[in-house]
């Protein structure tokens, strides 16, 4: 019985307190930061899922996940589903290739085989949030493409191992392929697909 | 049944929810137009639903609004679609481009450089760019899908063998961070070289043909042509009878009918500041 | 001097009261309300539910008075009221075999069991104006059978019985709902038939015609066509059984069409299907030989006609969208016709600088264009 409470009360919390504005303005700072790869943004509300891994996070999932969007999560525990269906009506999947979002906690692995929809349709992929340790220091990239302005730089710190081939083959597979949002606590950066990922010295 | 049951901005928030999240995957991918279940809105398709849909999707209470229909802040669309706003999001409005958060337009894109932060949402009524060459959408997406646009370069080459130059005025095909090939909206040609390396975000929303798509800032939009005929854009001979600005797109008004007309500026806003020295111009 | 065009907020709104005014009409008359228009005018109410996919007789003869009795505009304005409901469940199939018929004909079978029932028809009335139903003249109660009538069997499952006709199994799919998800060509049939469930009925017409004639030829019967109450009923998951919510009144046509066979299966009538809220047989009918006509590639039939073009009839029979954007041409286009203009200007004067023809009245195009 207290197990069952503690669960409610897990699923209950940590949503936004007010849904129709924090959405508004999280998804100004996530469309902001699709528009333009690389950029840093930090989420403001006091969120919390159990099993994402932080604010960022739980940000994202309360802002753009629901009933049309599966969600896969590495090592769910039982109350995400939960809060899930309480906050925003989506439901957790075991298998990546349903996944609309799939979360990676930190130093999780990148499943393999989320969708990355098609030529014709290349729209019909997931979008994959990692959390890594932080931004800044770590391993430096640089970034071009579409949303920059000549070129950027980019340090991350405790992305998943082989991240950056990971990387060059979504990059290879444009139109399709998927669109990454990396968090780190309550920031954000994102990395769609159409951004050039190049190994920079330093 | 009354407005104030009304959520903020209009629509309910499941919808805002689908909106968002085609408009972050069209930011993923420059130029292709994605599928949205557009929802009927309370004006008609043919008006701007696209477009208001957009906005509705991405305004929040701090915004500033300016709406525009051929260029002009005061025509009875723009008008109509700036009062909606205001009394569903009750958000402040503007004519003003310089202090304008998003501006949604119908054929234009404002005179005064657009900055970094600012969102142009484009009403779109034909998005995809083959449909008046291929009418069939199974047909043209699979053109997309292989990024084959032969028949794009066969009805431009077309026109230099019948009339010795491109013969598209507006909706001038644009192909996208090296693409995707996108309808700019019915914008004339004019403004087509303000979209590439702009640094404001721009959106493009078709309702009743259910798609979004977007140009993130700072990507390349090339105007299609060929090395022999490059892309040009219009000029006019006079400058505007009102303010005197050049290099600026024109109206051109009858004032008898005795083939008496005047240009002015399309640009209402762009025209008033220059008139008045107040606000920014270009 | 020249003035720019102002005021439009000042126009819009007086725009908006002459319109009230036409609206009300002549102040002498009295207001008509929506009940009268519910129920005299009941057909007229029945159509703008159908196309505008919305049950309520009270607020769609408040959309058609609203309207001035424009019958896209009401269904346009009653489908926005639509977009903004939340949804609190959804129903379970509606059962045509259960529903309480007014009306059932077939015109495949001279008598069937619960027999054929004219119903409220106007099909042997004869044309001729009636100058009597001015005023507000005395009508009798109409004759009622006892108990009224219903659970008669379907012509369909008279003829499953036999399988003389194609059988129709439910897959237990989950249906598309194309108000809420992005559509795709090719569509399945339950999405097709939501979007003819909606279609224009003016359109489906046309296209129900062009099919007899020749285009698209599918060899219709009506197997049954019945019109009635049939009951809603919604499942609750808390109860483990479903709930009556109450009765709409459905028009239901079963086409039976062009038998098929092949080595593998021996010969079968195949089916159109129309179902319309309210009483419209004509749209019922005209949806089900549309439905049979967008099965032909299902069939192996060569797709030759309008009606059997799927992605020509569905992109172009709802009415909201049809008549916005034939309509939107009135909004300014002044931009485009002006860069247009530029372009004919230009053109017609190097076509006159080639010297094919001289009688040029044009003089220097003031619209030149440049390189960038």
């Amino acid at each position: 019985m207290p197990q069952t409470m503690s669960l409610l009360d897990a699923s209950l919390d940590g949503g936004f307190g007010q849904p129709v504005f924090e959405a508004q303005a999280a998804f100004r700072l996530l469309m902001d930061a699709m528009a333009r790869p690389g950029s840093r943004h930090r989420v403001d509300a006091d969120v919390a899922a159990p099993g994402l891994s932080g604010p960022a996070q739980a940000t994202l999932a309360l802002t753009l996940c629901d009933a049309d969007t599966p969600v896969w999560c590495d090592d769910a525990p039982p109350a995400l589903g939960a809060w899930l269906a309480f906050h925003t009506g989506a439901s957790l999947t075991a298998a990546p290739g349903e996944a609309a979002f799939a979360f990676v906690g930190l130093g999780g692995a990148v499943p393999d085989d989320l969708p990355l929809g098609s030529q014709d349709y290349p729209d019909r992929s997931a979008t994959l949030v990692i959390e890594v340790r932080g931004f800044g220091e770590g391993e430096r990239f640089r970034l071009a493409g579409p949303g920059i302005d000549g070129s950027c730089d980019l340090a991350v710190d405790g992305l998943p191992e082989d991240f950056a081939a990971f990387r060059a083959a979504n990059r290879a597979l444009f139109p399709r392929g998927l669109d990454v949002v990396l968090t780190a606590g309550r920031e954000i950066v994102a990395l769609p697909r159409s951004t050039h990922f190049i190994p920079s010295e330093g | 049944m009354n407005a104030a049951t009304y959520n903020f901005a209009y629509l309910d928030e499941q919808t805002k929810r689908m909106i968002r999240r085609a408009i972050l995957k069209a930011l993923a991918i420059p130029g292709y137009q994605v599928p949205f279940a557009a929802r009927e809105m309370p004006m008609p398709y043919g008006w701007g639903t696209g477009g208001v849909q957009v906005t509705a999707a991405v305004i929040g209470p701090g915004d500033v609004l300016k709406v525009i229909d051929q260029g002009a802040d005061d025509t009875t669309n723009a008008v109509s679609i700036r009062a909606f706003f205001r009394k569903v999001a009750g958000v402040a409005t503007t004519t003003h481009t310089a202090e304008a958060t998003v501006i949604q337009t119908r054929h234009r894109i404002p005179e005064y450089p657009l900055k970094e932060g600012q969102i142009l949402v484009y009403q779109v009524p034909i998005p995809e760019p083959l449909r008046f060459l291929e009418p069939r959408e199974t047909e043209t997406r699979v053109m997309h899908g292989l990024e084959d646009y032969g028949l794009m370069h066969v009805k431009l080459y077309e026109d230099i063998a019948h009339h010795g130059r491109i013969a598209t005025a507006y909706a001038y095909p644009v192909k996208v961070a090296g693409r995707y090939v996108m309808d700019p909206s019915p914008i004339p040609k004019f403004d087509n070289p303000k979209m590439t390396m702009s640094p404001a975000l721009q959106l493009f929303g078709a309702g009743r043909e259910k798609r979004i798509y977007a140009v993130p800032p700072y990507t390349e939009v090339k105007s299609l042509d060929f090395e022999d005929h490059p892309f040009e854009v219009q000029t006019f001979n006079e400058p505007c009878a009102l303010c005197g600005a050049r290099n600026v797109y024109l109206d051109e008004v009858v004032l008898d009918d005795r083939g008496g007309r005047m240009f002015v500026c399309s640009d209402t806003d762009n025209c008033e500041s220059r008139r008045t020295g107040t606000g920014a111009q270009s | 001097m020249y003035v720019a065009v102002k005021g439009g907020e000042a126009a819009i709104d007086n725009a908006h009261r002459l319109l009230a005014d036409r609206r009300r009409g002549d102040r002498s008359l009295p207001a008509i309300s929506e009940a009268q228009i519910a129920e005299q005018l009941s057909l007229a109410v029945d159509r703008v539910m159908a196309e505008a996919s919305l049950y309520d007789p009270g607020l769609a003869a408040l959309a058609i008075r609203q309207a001035r009795g424009d019958m896209i505009e009401a269904i346009f304005i009653l489908r926005a009221y639509r977009t903004t409901l939340p949804r609190f469940g959804i129903s379970r199939p509606l059962d045509s075999r259960a529903m309480r018929i007014e009306r059932r004909v077939s015109a495949t079978y001279k008598d069937l069991p619960g027999g054929q029932l004219l119903g409220p028809t106007f099909d042997y009335t004869h044309r001729l104006l009636d100058p009597t139903l001015s005023g507000d003249p005395e009508v009798p109660e109409p004759s009622r059978r006892d108990g009224g009538v219903g659970g008669l069997a379907r012509v369909s499952d008279i003829l499953d019985g036999e399988s003389l006709i194609e059988m129709e199994a439910d897959e237990g799919a989950e249906p598309g709902d194309i108000t809420r998800m992005p559509q795709e060509f090719p569509l399945s049939r339950a999405e097709r038939l939501q979007s003819l469930a909606r279609g224009d009925e003016g359109f489906l017409l046309a296209l129900a015609y062009s099919t007899q004639r020749g285009y698209g030829r599918t060899h219709p019967f009506v197997g049954e066509i019945r019109i009635g109450l049939a009951t809603v009923e919604i499942d609750i998951p808390e109860l483990g059984f479903s709930v009556a919510i109450g009765e709409v009144r459905v028009t239901e046509c079963q086409m039976v069409n062009q038998f098929k066979g092949s080595a593998e299966r021996p010969p079968q009538f195949t089916r159109g299907y129309g179902l319309v809220f309210g009483q419209s047989e004509r749209k019922a009918m005209a949806m089900s030989l549309c439905d049979r006509a967008l099965r032909a590639a299902e069939y192996g039939e060569e797709i030759t006609a309008p009606a059997q073009d799927e992605e020509f009839v569905i992109s172009h029979c709802d009415n909201v969208e049809a008549t916005g954007f034939v309509e939107h041409l009135k909004l300014p286009h002044y931009v485009d016709f002006q860069a247009e203009l530029g372009l004919v200007r230009r053109l017609r004067a190097a076509w006159q600088e080639r010297g094919v023809v001289s009688e040029a009245e044009e003089g220097d195009a003031p619209i030149g264009e440049a390189a960038q």
